[in-house]
């Protein structure tokens, strides 16, 4: 076999040709390219909140006051407590958040106010319902705030000594980006990795296998034709899909989260390119090893999962340990999320995105060059 | 369209057909696993002919054929398909042979031109829109080119399939049962076609299950167990087996004397044929007595010596063929 046949142009177009003519027939996987980008960013978009408010919360009050009123105020008024009722006592706080009925249960102790005025520094009881650490941290992150200012205006005339003295400096802090800490910014451009990941690759998974299951794949192998124009040949129709999915997920997290563009969108579409191409020959790599679609669909689910949750899409990156950020950095959509973000939010230019572009290329080369090593030219 | 030193040039390859047969090959084997699925199968085709590949189901006709085009690399063996290296220059075969399989495999989401068009493409034909045309008008299908290939019936396939396998005017066409399945005219006129083709000098090798086919055939080869058994023309293997057979007809029903000749000296075999029943024996002699003592006993039998036909060889040798790996274990 000689190995280093020319690579034509003619039957490289008519493999894409073919892909297209074959694609535009087949009109379920016509929808899921419409549908899926959108049910996922409406549902992820608008779902996903890593600053949960509004949590229900019961109070035991064993003592009334203008202290402890105003302090009760001041937490609803945070927006992160939801009062929704009150106990008679400390057990029956322990039941409802036993129940889940309640994620927090603030227990006002008897004689809280006499203390207080009396300067003995006296404590209130605050139970939170742990189990998921991320519910209840920034709530719980808010009390201090709250403790300091809520009773700032009742303790004033003879009471003013015992309001907290400001500290001997200052931290000023500066949100950039995201000002508002507004977790769509964050969910919403990374939605774009996480949907293209899931589509290219199962898509492109399909593609070779498919062609296999059908027994069309003896008659292409009796052609002339060579690996290297199949494998890109069929990857090119869904460059273009991708590209268009991540058009509509541009519009939306314009139009429907008010996500700002800060950066160059060619930037953004060169970025995304690069990403597709990179997750298509992870398609073409895993269907030139699996024997079937069902397989196929497999092999891409094992893909997917460390992409979600190690990525940096789901959870911090930097809050993994070690050896799971360096997984991490094995896989395209850590970079394309970085690169996502960072154009959107951050306005970066070509040199800021540099450091994550290069892994990317070498992810892309190595993993395309299995997929055509492992492309069988035989049916053997 | 470029031409690299090897690709089909009408004149060269004529040139080419005095000196090389369509296809020598010497000594193939391929396993599977353990299965060894083909055992030393040497193959000789001349220009122009059509070859007929029999044998019983799981012989090896198919992946015999799949080694032939490259889609199958033998375990060992070499040879040349149209003077091109089976090992080496696998490309080169490919782009001069025109491969027709056993199941329908062309793009049933494709419509016939789209399907025409691809092979065109594949094969980087020139004038592909008008062999497309052409393609289209002899299987007289322009009216339906715009039809989704997954929508023609069993025998519009069939002939959807050799017009793909011929677009790129193959040297040696590579067909797997490719009657399988199709009406008895529609078998007529495709044979008839591949007439019309070895005419023009275009080789031939067609895997059948049809005795009617095998006739047609200018050469013959019979595979069982992925070995080789009878290699010729008809008359060749005819001859080579030594054959004579009776037909013994006038008893009602003929399985009556067949299971009365069993075992008998000389019989090697009894089929029974409509009304008569024809018995084979390699052992003229012993046999002749045999039925002159049936003949005897029951003189309302009438027995006649008739010519050994291609289906009795056929029967006699895949009754004869052991498996390989069953003789071995016994030797």
């Amino acid at each position: 076999m000689n190995r280093f046949a020319h690579f034509s142009a003619v039957r490289w177009w008519g493999i894409v040709r073919k892909e297209f003519l074959q694609l535009r027939r087949d009109r379920l996987t016509f929808a899921m390219i419409v549908g899926i980008p959108l049910i996922q960013m409406a549902l992820f978009g608008y779902a996903i909140n890593t600053d949960p408010k509004h949590l229900p919360t019961a109070l035991i009050t064993a003592d009334r006051s203008e202290f402890t009123r105003s302090f009760v105020a001041a937490l609803g008024a945070s927006g992160y407590f939801d009062i929704r009722q009150t106990l008679p006592d400390e057990a029956a706080g322990r039941r409802a958040l036993a129940r889940g009925q309640v994620l927090f249960v603030l227990d006002i102790p008897a004689g809280f106010t006499r203390e207080l005025v009396t300067g003995r520094h006296p404590s209130l009881l605050m139970e939170a319902d742990a189990t998921d650490p991320v519910a209840v941290a920034t709530a719980l992150g808010a009390l201090q705030g709250i403790t300091q200012s809520a009773l700032r205006k009742d303790l004033t005339g003879p009471l003013a000594p015992l309001g907290q003295k400001p500290a001997a400096f200052d931290v000023q802090v500066h949100r950039l980006y995201n000002p508002e800490g507004d977790s769509q910014y964050n969910v919403v451009p990374g939605l774009m990795g996480v949907i293209l990941t899931m589509t290219m690759v199962i898509m492109t998974g399909l593609a070779i296998t498919r062609e296999r299951e059908r027994g069309t794949m003896e008659n292409l192998l009796a052609t002339p034709v060579l690996p290297i124009e199949v494998t890109t040949g069929k990857i090119i129709p869904y460059v273009a899909i991708g590209l268009f999915q991540a058009t509509i997920i541009v519009f939306a997290s314009r139009y429907l989260f008010g996500v700002p563009i800060a950066g160059s969108l060619v930037l953004l579409y060169g970025a995304a390119l690069l990403f597709i191409a990179a997750t298509l020959a992870v398609g073409i790599m895993l269907s030139s090893i699996a024997q079937n679609q069902l397989q196929a669909v497999q092999l891409s689910f094992f893909y997917f999962l460390p992409n979600i949750l190690l990525s940096g899409f789901m959870f911090p990156f930097f809050g993994m340990p070690g050896w799971a950020q360096t997984l991490g950095n094995l896989l395209p959509l850590t970079y394309f999320n970085r690169l996502v973000r960072a154009i959107l939010l951050k306005g970066a230019g070509f040199s800021d995105i540099w450091p994550q572009v290069w892994p990317m290329l070498i992810f892309m080369g190595v993993v395309m060059a299995v997929a055509v090593r492992f492309y069988r030219r035989t049916l053997d | 369209m470029n031409s690299p030193p090897g690709t089909m040039q009408p004149a060269s390859s004529l040139a080419q057909g005095a000196a090389t047969p369509a296809i020598d090959v010497h000594g193939l084997n391929k396993h599977f696993g353990d299965k060894h699925v083909v055992r030393d199968v040497s193959l000789r085709v001349e220009r122009g002919e059509i070859f007929g590949f029999l044998g019983p189901n799981g012989s090896g006709k198919t992946t015999c054929i799949r080694m032939l085009c490259g889609l199958l690399t033998p375990d060992s063996g070499s040879g040349t398909c149209l003077g091109a290296d089976l090992l080496t220059e696998s490309a080169r075969i490919k782009r001069q042979v025109g491969y027709m399989t056993q199941r329908f495999s062309y793009w049933e989401d494709l419509t016939i031109r789209e399907n025409l068009d691809f092979v065109a493409r594949m094969y980087q034909m020139g004038g592909r829109a008008e062999a497309v045309e052409r393609a289209l008008e002899g299987l007289g299908l322009q009216d339906r080119a715009g039809q989704l290939a997954g929508t023609l019936s069993g025998g519009w396939k069939q002939r959807l399939a050799l017009a793909a396998a011929l677009l790129h005017q193959p040297q040696l066409l590579l067909l797997d049962e490719p009657t399988a399945g199709v009406d008895p005219s529609a078998r007529r006129d495709f044979w008839e076609e591949l007439h019309r083709l070895a005419a023009q000098g275009i080789s031939v090798l067609v895997s059948t299950h049809y005795m009617d086919e095998a006739e047609r055939c200018h050469k013959l080869a019979y595979i069982a167990w992925g070995t080789l058994l009878a290699q010729g023309t008809a008359a060749q293997i005819i001859a080579s087996l030594g054959l004579a057979t009776w037909s013994v007809s006038g008893s009602n029903p003929p399985s009556d004397i067949s299971a009365a000749l069993r075992g008998a000296p000389g019989v090697a075999q009894t089929v029974v044929f409509g009304t008569a029943l024809q018995v084979s024996g390699t052992d003229e002699v012993a046999l002749g007595a045999t039925l002159g003592k049936l003949g005897r006993d029951q003189p309302a039998l009438r027995i006649e010596r008739i010519d050994t036909r291609l289906e009795d060889a056929f029967i006699y040798l895949m009754s004869h063929a052991r498996d390989p790996a069953a003789q071995s274990a016994a030797a």
